[in-house]
């Protein structure tokens, strides 16, 4: 079995095809010269840590080994050559496969501008966030292009150390994607009352660059200049080795509800990948998640044993800024009603539901974890596509654990 | 062996539920499973340090609110990604409607 890419879900598959009892030969396949490690602290912990931060390794070496996970760093892999399952890698090998799994990842959408030069940066791997953090400090000037989680959770990061923040927003407002407004205004207050300068509804158009400082000018002619501009538009899928194998594109790499490819004897997972999402009717998604990454690699490795088992899982994710967590089961987007239920402490959850009183997601922010629980019993919910009761939802004192009884 | 604590009511735990009990400069999480039966297990995450008892209980496994790690925390057994170091536990007796843990 071979896995391309060493991230949150090729390095979860792994360990899965052991842990479904695989024998075999497993070797996985890593861009990056580190240790399999965890992205989501790059744009917090990993940023703020008064110590030069190390990797948050998903498995050390002894556990790969124990294992028998065969890890190949710093190597990518360059071609597949489907008839005679084999993949080309960067140092010239070839690696013969019975089944493959192809869980790339993706990559940050580049800005379409020139002049960017070095002072213009994106965040992805751990070396980009030790460079980005190299910059970082006290009374620095910090513009963050996009106004999404990867720049939010900068923008917070850079505060606390103490950075002036410019965030820049081309849409009306940040979070446009996924997130509802109730709670992108919280998260807008929250960087407003700790000093965040955020323009929104105003595109770039054009960026200089003098070698020490960025000069970015914005439609509307403002003018920001910055010590580091941070870009965070997005991802693009990682297909370019999927796509020159001939495998079928669709908003990345094109799985069925098994995560098998065009090609029978291949898998994708994680943020590479697009696939029917079964509590939707089969709505077609492509996931940026840290849990759908390991649910993912989990369930193709089962399948690549076999097991033929259709993914079932509802999408689910987080954002940490300030002190605050937001945290979102399902996609909001589904939602044709909302109903609001208030915690303590300010913190909130929107339960989305269909005009029939279907629960499709739900969605809150608070201080610390206080949404946590809540979020998992709707996820729960969601995933039996249960009709709640509105006024029960709607009331704190009514335990929604009490409604899976139901 | 060390005394026990009085940790709390048993009313306190609702019953397939947990809270957090902090003594002594440490933090525990008390659990009334479905059985009601109870017990204590050290209180954060061995992820990332994160308070379990605002975390899910379902039958005799806690799920870390955070990102979703499990245990069983009658036994303290790792139960699946992203953790895999296991949850130290501890003796828990009920006594006149009071629940005592051994902290050790």
């Amino acid at each position: 079995m071979v896995i391309i890419g060493a991230g949150e879900c090729g390095t979860r598959a792994a360990f899965a095809l052991r842990e479904a009892g695989y024998d075999g030969a497993v070797t996985l396949v890593g861009a990056e010269a580190h240790l399999p490690y965890e992205r989501p602290p790059l744009s917090k912990d990993a940023m703020v840590a008064p110590e030069a931060p190390s990797i948050k390794a998903i498995s050390d070496a002894a556990r790969l080994t124990e294992h028998r996970i065969d890890l190949l760093g710093a190597t990518s892999a360059t071609s597949i050559d489907r008839a005679n399952r084999s993949v080309r890698l960067s140092n010239g090998s070839d690696l013969d496969y019975d089944k493959l799994l192809v869980a790339t990842g993706a990559t940050p959408r580049r800005l379409p501008l020139s002049g960017l030069g070095q002072r213009c940066v994106y965040l992805r791997t751990f070396d980009d966030a030790l460079a980005i953090r190299a910059h970082l400090r006290q009374g620095c000037h910090v513009a963050i292009i996009g106004g999404g989680f990867i720049g939010l959770e900068l923008a917070a990061s850079a505060r606390r150390l103490g950075a002036d923040v410019t965030i820049i927003e081309a849409q009306p407002r940040i979070l446009m994607r996924g997130v509802p407004e109730e709670i992108a205004t919280i998260v807008h207050e929250a960087h407003a009352a700790e000093g965040v300068d955020i323009v929104c509804g105003d595109g770039i158009a054009s960026i200089s660059n003098d070698g020490t400082s960025v000069r970015i000018t914005l439609a509307s002619g403002l003018q920001v200049t910055a010590d580091l501009a941070i870009i965070g538009i997005g991802a693009v899928p990682a297909t370019t080795l999927a796509e020159s194998a001939g495998l079928t594109l669709n908003n990345g790499i094109a799985v069925d509800a098994q995560l098998r490819t065009s090609d029978p004897d291949i898998f994708s997972a994680g943020d590479c990948c697009s696939f029917p999402l079964a509590i939707y009717d089969d709505r077609r998604v492509r996931l940026e998640a840290w849990r759908s990454a390991q649910e993912h690699g989990a369930l193709a490795a089962r399948n690549m044993l076999g097991a033929e088992e259709a993914h079932a899982c509802v999408p689910w994710f987080w954002s940490d800024q300030y002190g605050l967590s937001l945290q979102i089961a399902g996609l909001p987007d589904e939602g044709e009603d909302t109903v609001r239920r208030d915690l303590d402490d300010g913190a909130f959850i929107l339960f989305h539901l269909k005009e029939d009183g279907r629960l499709v997601a739900a969605s809150g922010i608070g201080p610390g974890n206080a949404v946590a629980r809540d979020i998992r019993l709707a996820e729960m919910l969601i995933a039996r596509s249960a009709h709640p009761d509105i006024g029960a939802l709607a009331a704190p004192s009514v335990k929604l654990k009490s409604l899976l009884a139901a | 062996m060390s005394d026990w604590i009085e940790a709390c009511a048993a009313d306190d735990i609702d019953e397939e539920d947990v809270i957090r009990f902090d003594h002594a400069g440490r933090t525990f999480a008390l659990y009334r499973s479905p059985e009601d039966e109870f017990f204590a297990t050290d209180g954060l995450c061995t992820h990332e340090q994160i308070h379990l008892s605002q975390g899910l209980v379902m039958g005799d496994i806690i799920e870390c609110p955070k990102h979703n790690g499990r245990f069983n925390y009658k036994t303290g057994a790792a139960r699946g990604a992203p953790v895999c170091v296991n949850l130290r536990t501890y003796p828990v007796k009920v006594d006149a409607g009071k629940v005592f843990v051994q902290l050790g």
